[in-house]
């Protein structure tokens, strides 16, 4: 059956076609897409498989192992940073092993086009010691998908598979299977000496992961999806130049040579990188040069420590040492006959940058017009910002924020300035961020009743991924008091331009208060509530 | 065949659609296609764009390389011209030629229009005002892909026929909206 799939799309339908019982996951830009295909996909609703958003990638990561140990198949997704989220589930998965398939799916995003940095997962793979795949396009993804749980319980490990930007959110058609396999049954294969991570247990199991490495690399050597392809007109006795390419970059590298590449190519989409095949490729040509979508990380093994002279890519300058590849970036690099071509006909000065922003009508723009107005009546005040929307609002016209890190920050960061003697300091989070990281650091803050005061903007939902469910809508108030925030100094308002002196009114005596507060101005999404208002129609 | 299309405008403003419609008539001609798409923040009133590749032999890349366009597709004539380094020198814009203006500093209206008169083979159309005059306020985008419609080089009853399995489950007044829509665009582009 063929589909017109997104590789996100295609990489949810691969796992349900390979017999999944759950996804876990947070929304991430640009793995979001995976789990909500799941969600709406009818075989597995009929299934019941578990496809509810979880409260952050560590819960998800966790809960897929419970499934896993219980011998079912678990799908957890994430974008790179996720990763770092739940690193430790990641790296300890290895060491427990797995009884049902896990893999974990991790889209990484090269140019951050919604990101904080370009981090790349497959350095997170090797050094867990975990089986990574990366496919090239949106048909092995979705085939890739029941290998992946095939081997994860063959090897009794977890699957690492790294998606980037242009393959989750790029649209191909795939070839489906026609029906989908059973799920795994209910079994008690595991064994509890494995999963009981007590030093004894874990130093036993850290030797055998270790030892199994070897059969990992030979098994990378002979997968159908790591490919030594050489050209048909061999020349005498070395090539002048070899390709490693990884991924995606594999296409682009096709995309130059449209009569077939001249020179020799090994296709990387398995790891660990299988030195037979690249040593295959070097000695028969007299330099290599390596394209892959990420940072140099098969192009750092490859050259070594001794910097071979003969090893090209994004570390000599070949190609742009950092950001998302380009069929133009690596024309240029090969040298390909399109390189020449691509001498733009037509540009144009007149055009400007169109940075997004706050919608019109959106609930965080009369936050910032409030908290503006009031920070303006004290000398340097500081507000910490945290990752969603309203991060928006350092751009003009609020440019109201001064810090913006990572998921949950903005209160642990406040009130480490407050600790350093900063008034006022105050943090500014949205109601999914706080819950998936938030609110650890409010505790924090409470039991040294920091002199901080925290907004919680509650848009009833995850918004910058495009309107997730958001794990504590309804909860915040009791999140709050359970925490230990004091009654009186817990507020809820509603963020409209009729209510500015209430809400300014509030904010100030909050911030002369010196302790712990949280005010939370909650209006829904504006983007949520026309799509519902659109639905009734 | 083969065309390489871009597909541009502002967060918001239904590109993503036309894409949706160009695909399925591709599909059911049993043609290979790539669609890279923009999704996440750059949605929120930036730009946005989306690279369409429609082709009989397979397709490597997912991205367009510059120089290869052979049609540009845009909701909005700045955004038309952000991607003129990728047109063909014998390439095709069709484009709305209704500015939106979200930002402070966007050029003079009239300095965007002759920087569009300039190329040697551009469509511009006032869609929203087709759409709004022919009672169908929703569908500017539809219009527009009527306009591009012999640029694309794909048959109108194909398209109309996509139109019609898109929109399928939305019911018969969309549908019929959509299809009146898209003979207003191949009108206008005469």
């Amino acid at each position: 059956m063929k589909k017109l799939l997104l590789g996100d799309e295609a990489i949810a339908q691969g796992a349900i076609d390979a017999g999944l019982s759950g996804v876990y996951a947070y929304p991430g830009t640009p793995s979001t897409e995976i789990t909500e295909y799941i969600q709406g996909n009818a075989t597995a609703r009929e299934r019941g498989l578990h496809s509810r958003w979880c409260t952050n990638e560590k819960t998800a990561m966790e809960a897929a192992l419970g499934m896993s140990y219980m011998g079912k198949r678990a799908l957890v997704c994430m974008k790179h940073v996720g990763l770092n989220v739940c690193a430790d589930p990641f790296v300890n998965s290895a060491i427990t092993g797995v009884n049902g398939g896990v893999v974990v799916l991790v889209a990484d995003d090269p140019s951050m086009h919604s990101s904080q940095d370009e981090q790349d997962s497959r350095f997170y793979g090797k050094f867990a010691m975990i089986p990574t795949f990366e496919p090239s396009n949106q048909q092995e993804a979705y085939d890739m998908m029941a290998v992946a749980f095939e081997y994860s319980e063959q090897q009794c490990l977890p699957v690492l598979m790294r998606v980037t930007t242009r393959m989750a959110h790029s649209r191909s058609v795939v070839e489906c299977a026609d029906s989908s396999r059973q799920q795994n049954p209910l079994n008690y294969n595991s064994v509890a000496a494995n999963w009981v991570l007590l030093p004894a247990n874990a130093r036993r199991r850290n030797d055998k992961v270790t030892a199994q490495q070897a059969q990992l690399e030979a098994d990378a050597a002979a997968s159908p999806y790591n490919k030594f392809i050489s050209p048909a007109s061999p020349v005498g006795e070395k090539y002048p130049l070899g390709i490693i390419a990884s991924g995606i970059a594999f296409n682009y590298v096709n995309e130059c040579f449209p009569e077939g590449c001249p020179f020799p190519l090994l296709k990387i989409s398995q790891y660990p990188l299988p030195k037979t095949l690249v040593r295959q490729l070097l000695d028969s040509c007299e330099r290599v040069i390596v394209i892959e979508e990420g940072q140099p990380f098969i192009e750092e093994q490859v050259r070594g420590v001794f910097e071979s002279q003969n090893i090209l890519g994004r570390l000599t300058g070949e190609l742009p040492r950092t950001g998302e590849l380009t069929p133009d970036c690596v024309a240029a690099a090969l040298k390909a006959d399109s390189a020449q071509e691509a001498a733009p006909s037509f540009n144009s000065q007149l055009v400007v940058p169109r940075p997004p922003a706050l919608c019109q009508g959106c609930g965080h723009r009369d936050v910032y017009t409030a908290l503006n107005e009031v920070l303006k009546e004290y000398d340097n005040p500081r507000v910490f910002g945290d990752i969603g929307c309203y991060t928006l609002g350092f751009l003009p016209p609020y440019k109201a924020i001064h810090s913006c890190v990572d998921m949950g920050a903005s209160i642990t960061m406040a009130k480490g300035a407050s600790d350093a003697g900063q008034w006022p300091a105050v943090a500014i989070i949205g109601d999914s961020t706080f819950t998936h990281s938030g609110m650890t650091g409010l505790l924090d803050a409470i039991n040294e009743n920091a002199d901080i005061t925290v907004i919680i903007s509650d848009n009833l939902t995850t918004a910058m991924t495009g309107g997730q469910d958001s794990a504590g809508t309804n909860k915040f108030e009791a999140i709050c008091r359970g925490l230990g925030v004091p009654e009186e100094h817990l507020h809820v308002v509603v963020p409209l331009p009729k209510n500015m002196p209430e809400i300014t009114r509030i904010i100030r005596e909050e911030i002369n208060y010196h302790g712990v507060s949280v005010i939370i101005p909650r209006r829904e999404c504006i983007q949520t509530f026309k799509r519902k208002a659109k639905v009734k129609k | 065949m083969k065309t390489d299309i871009i597909l541009c405008g502002v967060g918001g403003q239904g590109i993503l659609s036309i894409a949706t419609i160009i695909g399925e008539a591709a599909m059911n001609e049993n043609l290979y296609i790539k669609q890279a798409e923009v999704h996440g923040m750059s949605q929120r009133g930036g730009d946005v764009q989306s690279n369409l590749r429609i082709s009989s032999e397979p397709i490597a890349s997912d991205l367009i390389p510059k120089c290869a366009a052979d049609v540009i597709i845009s909701m909005e004539p700045m955004e038309a011209l952000r991607y003129l380094p990728y047109l063909k020198s014998d390439g095709w814009i069709i484009t709305s030629n209704v500015p939106f203006v979200n930002i402070p500093n966007y050029p003079e209206l009239e300095e965007v229009n002759q920087a569009l008169a300039k190329l040697p083979h551009v469509v511009a159309v006032n869609i929203e005002q087709l759409a709004k005059d022919n009672g169908v306020p929703r569908s500017a985008n539809v219009i527009l892909l009527g306009a591009a419609q012999q640029a694309l080089g794909i048959d109108y009853e194909k398209l109309e026929a996509a139109i019609r399995r898109v929109f399928a489950r939305k019911g018969e007044v969309i549908v019929e909206a959509n299809i009146k829509a898209l003979a207003i665009g191949r009108d206008a582009q005469e």
